[in-house]
């Protein structure tokens, strides 16, 4: 037993030296510091690099400088894992001590953060993640969002399926809050607009065996199918669905993650969807081709709606330090600046809500010859409720 | 190395983790804080795997089950009081363990390793899937419990140093209670059972009830580690209830080498060690990890509590061949 | 559920068994015949689903893919076998748990090195690409009975093989006395280089197969992994049949479980699992 004891020892002397040069690097100089909190492995790793890519270029266009300040970036890979979620946010809060926390795309990883930022009083953009909760009751004055709510979309989907005159309508999706925070908005709209969904069905997160709903569907013959899924299992239930011959009898619809970053894998089974997001291919705004072009050029690749996302909230911060002379220490002055902002992005420009989340324009898209092509806004300056906020 | 020794380093490394709070610097003395945690899950975990024979790889179910029960048991806006969830949660988890037990205990081997592995994943499912355990998403510990007793108020664990030390207690707690236990006539007869069950039960003990009554215990002890997770982090997800929690705690237990409370307590320490240092080296870090973990089963049986003993081996010239 | 319905049910569920026994006929095989612990089985078949993927890109046919890839992963189980697993013979189980959780850390992150992290489809060959109408709304993709009539052949072969060949008799009798075998002569470890590389070779043609209609992305390989286990602790370790039987208990059970009893079904499959061990503790097909 002493042997271990011995070793356990020299490991703890060699923790604390460890610790002691990580602690020494973060010597204090007159740069803003921006810590990343995003998955850079693992399934969402992509979407991490789009948004770290998209954050980088806005701060490139204004020669590398954000509110005339030079920039330091920190970055921690969450590995969308929830469980050491409190403790990656506190890396970058407590050790880098960061002015700003960027992250990120799991809800539950964004949840943590937030409940960390509110805690630290640190400054905190959402880049994706849409649960409901971040700007509605677990709001906070230092918490912002640059993406959407798990809401918005759904909603302006169940108007427009009303609007279609569908009545007779089943949902699906994964059980996990995201999924019924969807399907929630989509039937919020849908039933007040005098429609009616016969059934709710779900399965385990992350099960892709959808053969048994499949056939509940055919048996219960609705007008439409809403779903929400996304990423590898999106792209699976896209060609199940195809496979089944669904497509041909009952149209599919659902929030833009079902087939965004997913054409590829989809291929044909995916002509024709139509999805509801607040981006979208070949947009009529002047912002949007520039931005394109310069990412391309940059990246040697397509930006998706997660790089606009992270080039807004770097656009967001930049209001707000502009606000506030360029001192990120003056965190009140930074908060009102980013509140009154008015975002000029890719998307078509957009203000914030009371609570933070973006006032935005949702697009009725089609996947047409590889793209996600803008049919017509679904729903003009649509605002999340913000329910359970309190500010 | 004689007892004397070993004492005195004992008390040396309690020492050495004792000062950590006056560095001042809050992540590292959060990140002792949760190694910590860690390290009393070992423990725990080192109960069955080392003590008792029984590879468990679905210890973190009970884990995760105490700190789901914080954060269930603690109203929301209030702070509950810690001598009310700690042994609730603690207790609840001890339960969980003796249901589950009743059930695995009746495998063996391979068996027991899969099944101790499928029960973990359904109690995964029921936080994960059912309104009990709000989602993927998890649930916020918004205030942490307090400790007043009749209007006094001997610690406060909002105070990061007192909760440092409450931990740094309960690991002093656990190591005590658990050398005591094993050195117990109950504690003999699990290491029976771990050498040779078939002779302990043809001397007349009732090995399956001794074997449950320990599997219960190590689930409450991993119950005591949830506890103080869900406390210094105030939030729990399904995640903790996860394979991986499981694959990683046994990991520790068998990187300080099994059976040896203070080689859990190392296991624990090492593991987080090497996976700052990793990830501080490389994305790909889990790569490092996984061959790491490979090297050390192919080069190092026994773990690394057997390290000094095969150095002074082969230096005394003695063939340190397995 | 009309009667049509409970048709159509029955079979998604032998189809969706099938494809699960494919999984899990390879981790019996190893885990009864070696008494290896093997939790990079999920790797296995996540390998499979990725080499469909690149060699369906490079030759442009998943036959050709499937054709090049069985022998690709026979020789990648037996070099592993050589090199990793051949040491753990002796060793007890949890070096072995804990080996082939380290191996599947490194899989994953070669995986994401090699291949990237994004989510690829892989097209349904051609040939095989139609649907059969069962009802006015619903049809039934070809594909999907093929996989199942591979699954069928395979569980035939392997019967044949176990039973009736000199390998397979070998096979037994080195899973009941390892040293009565090499008294006779025989070469045991190469037994264990095949069998190894035969349940290698397995689970990356289930996930071969399976890659035109799961597509392939990060992390795939772990549900299958605890299903599998599921599977062979209720089928017993070692059992081909029992894993049949398992499988499609399995099957049955996850697909009515999510129709009828939607809020518990995550737990369906373990609650079977519960109630197995209690009737029958080592399984539906005891191994003797």
């Amino acid at each position: 037993m002493g042997h271990t004891l011995n070793g356990a020892f020299k490991l703890g002397i060699g923790m604390a030296l460890v610790a002691a040069t990580l602690g020494t690097s973060q010597a204090a100089d007159d740069k803003i510091k921006v810590g990343f909190m995003l998955p850079y492995t693992g399934t969402y790793a992509s979407l991490g690099n789009a948004i770290t890519n998209g954050f980088k270029q806005f701060v490139a266009e204004q020669g590398g400088k954000l509110g005339g300040r030079e920039i330091e970036y920190y970055t921690v890979d969450d590995e969308s894992d929830p469980a050491k979620a409190t403790e990656n946010a506190n890396k970058l809060v407590k050790r880098d001590k960061v002015d700003l926390l960027v992250g990120t795309v799991h809800s539950g990883v964004a949840l943590a953060m937030a409940k960390v930022a509110r805690e630290n009083k640190t400054l905190l953009i959402v880049p994706n993640a849409g649960a409901d909760e971040i700007t509605g009751p677990l709001c906070a004055p230092n918490v912002f969002r640059s993406s959407f709510s798990a809401w918005q979309p759904s909603y302006a989907m169940g108007q427009l399926m009303a609007q279609k005159g569908l009545k007779k309508v089943v949902t699906l999706t994964w059980k996990y809050s995201f999924g019924q925070q969807s399907v929630d908005g989509f039937k919020e709209a849908f039933e007040k607009s005098g429609g009616k969904v016969v059934k709710d069905m779900t399965l385990p997160f992350p099960n892709v065996e959808f053969q048994p709903f499949l056939t509940e569907i055919a048996a219960l013959k609705p007008d439409a199918v809403f779903v929400f899924f996304a990423g590898a299992g999106a792209a699976k239930f896209v060609k199940d669905y195809a496979a089944a011959g669904l497509n041909r009898s009952v149209p599919l619809y659902g929030p833009g993650f079902l087939t965004d970053g997913n054409l590829d894998a989809m291929g044909e089974a995916g002509k024709g969807l139509q999805t509801t997001l607040h981006y979208a291919d070949g947009l009529d705004n002047k912002k949007d081709p520039a931005f394109r072009l310069g990412y391309a050029k940059t990246y040697k690749m397509q930006p998706d709606v997660y790089a606009v996302q992270g080039y807004d909230a770097a656009q967001l911060y930049n209001a707000g330090l502009k606000a506030a002379g360029g001192d990120a220490g003056k965190q009140a002055e930074v908060i009102k600046g980013m509140e009154s902002a008015r975002i000029d992005s890719p998307r078509g420009a957009f203000t914030l809500s009371k609570a933070h989340n973006p006032v935005q324009d949702i697009y009725l898209r089609e996947v047409q010859g590889g793209q996600n092509k803008v049919i017509s806004i679904a729903a003009k300056g649509l605002a999340d409720p913000a329910r359970g906020c309190k500010m | 190395m004689n007892s004397t020794a070993s004492t005195t380093l004992k008390l040396l490394g309690l020492l050495l983790l004792a000062c950590v709070p006056l560095s001042g610097e809050s992540f590292y003395v959060e990140l002792a804080a949760k190694t910590l945690v860690l390290a009393i899950f070992a423990m725990s975990l080192d109960l069955l795997v080392g003590f008792t024979g029984l590879v468990s790889f679905g210890h973190a179910a009970y884990f995760g089950v105490a700190a789901y029960a914080v954060a269930l048991l603690s109203p929301k806006y209030e702070a509950a009081s810690l001598w009310y969830v700690l042994p609730a949660s603690v207790g609840l988890s001890a339960l969980a363990a003796l249901l589950v037990g009743f059930f695995v205990l009746r495998t063996k081997g391979i068996y027991f390793i899969m099944v101790t592995l499928a029960f973990a994943q359904l109690a995964f499912f029921v936080f994960h899937d059912t309104p009990l355990g709000g989602g993927s998403d998890g649930i916020y510990l918004n205030v942490k419990p307090t400790a007043e007793i009749a209007g006094w108020l001997p610690f406060d664990l909002d105070n990061p140093s007192h909760l440092y030390y409450f931990i740094l207690a309960a690991l002093v707690g656990v190591y005590a209670f658990l050398a005591r236990i094993l050195q117990s006539p109950f504690g003999r007869v699990l290491v029976g059972i771990k050498s040779n069950e078939h002779r302990m039960q043809s001397m007349g003990y009732l090995t399956f009830r001794y074997k449950l009554a320990a599997f219960a215990l190590a689930g409450g002890l991993g119950g005591v580690a949830g506890f103080l997770y869900a406390v210094v982090f105030g939030f729990v997800t399904p995640e903790l209830l996860s394979w991986h929690q499981s694959g990683n705690v046994l990991l520790m237990v068998i990187l300080g080498g099994m059976g040896s409370l203070p080689g859990a307590i190392a296991g624990a320490f090492v593991f987080t060690g090497m996976q700052e240092l990793f990830a501080s080296w490389t994305k790909h870090w889990q790569l490092v990890m996984g061959g790491v973990i490979v090297a050390a089963v192919l080069f190092l049986p026994g773990g690394l509590a057997a390290v000094p003993d095969r150095i002074k081996r082969s230096l005394q010239g003695g063939g340190s061949n397995e | 559920m009309d009667f049509a319905s409970i048709l159509i049910q029955t079979l998604n569920s032998l189809q969706y068994g099938l494809l699960l026994f494919l999984v899990a006929s390879g981790l019996t095989l190893v885990f009864g015949i070696m008494g290896i612990i093997n939790l990079a089985h999920g790797s296995f078949y996540m390998i499979g689903a990725y080499l469909a993927f690149v060699l369906t890109s490079v030759t442009g046919s998943l036959f050709t893919a499937i054709l090049l890839g069985i022998p690709l992963t026979f020789a990648i189980g037996a070099l592993l076998e050589w090199a990793l697993f051949s040491h753990l013979y002796k060793r007890d189980h949890l070096e072995q748990v804990l080996l082939t959780y380290g191996l599947i850390l490194i899989f994953e992150e070669l995986r994401s090195l090699l291949v990237g992290d994004e989510v690829h489809g892989v097209d349904i060959p051609a040939l095989f690409s139609a649907s059969i109408p069962l009802s006015d709304v619903l049809s039934y993709p070809v594909y999907r009975l093929v996989i199942s009539a591979v699954c069928i052949v395979l569980a035939l072969g392997l019967y044949f093989l176990i039973q009736r060949t000199r390998l397979g008799m070998m096979i037994r009798a080195g899973n009941h006395d390892r040293s009565m075998v090499e008294a006779l002569g025989i070469n045991i470890n190469m037994i264990y280089r095949v069998v190894f590389a035969l349940g290698f070779a397995l689970a990356a043609l289930a996930g071969m197969l399976a890659a035109p209609i799961s597509s392939v992305f990060p992390n795939m390989g772990s549900h299958v992994l605890i299903i599998s286990f599921v599977i062979v602790v209720i089928g017993g370790i070692g059992s081909v049949w029992g894993a049949l039987i398992a499988a499609l208990v399995i099957g049955f059970a996850d697909t009515f479980g999510k129709v009828l009893l939607p809020d518990f079904s995550g737990m369906v499959v373990y609650l079977v699992m519960a109630a197995v061990l209690l009737w029958r503790p080592e399984g539906i097909l005891k191994k003797g």
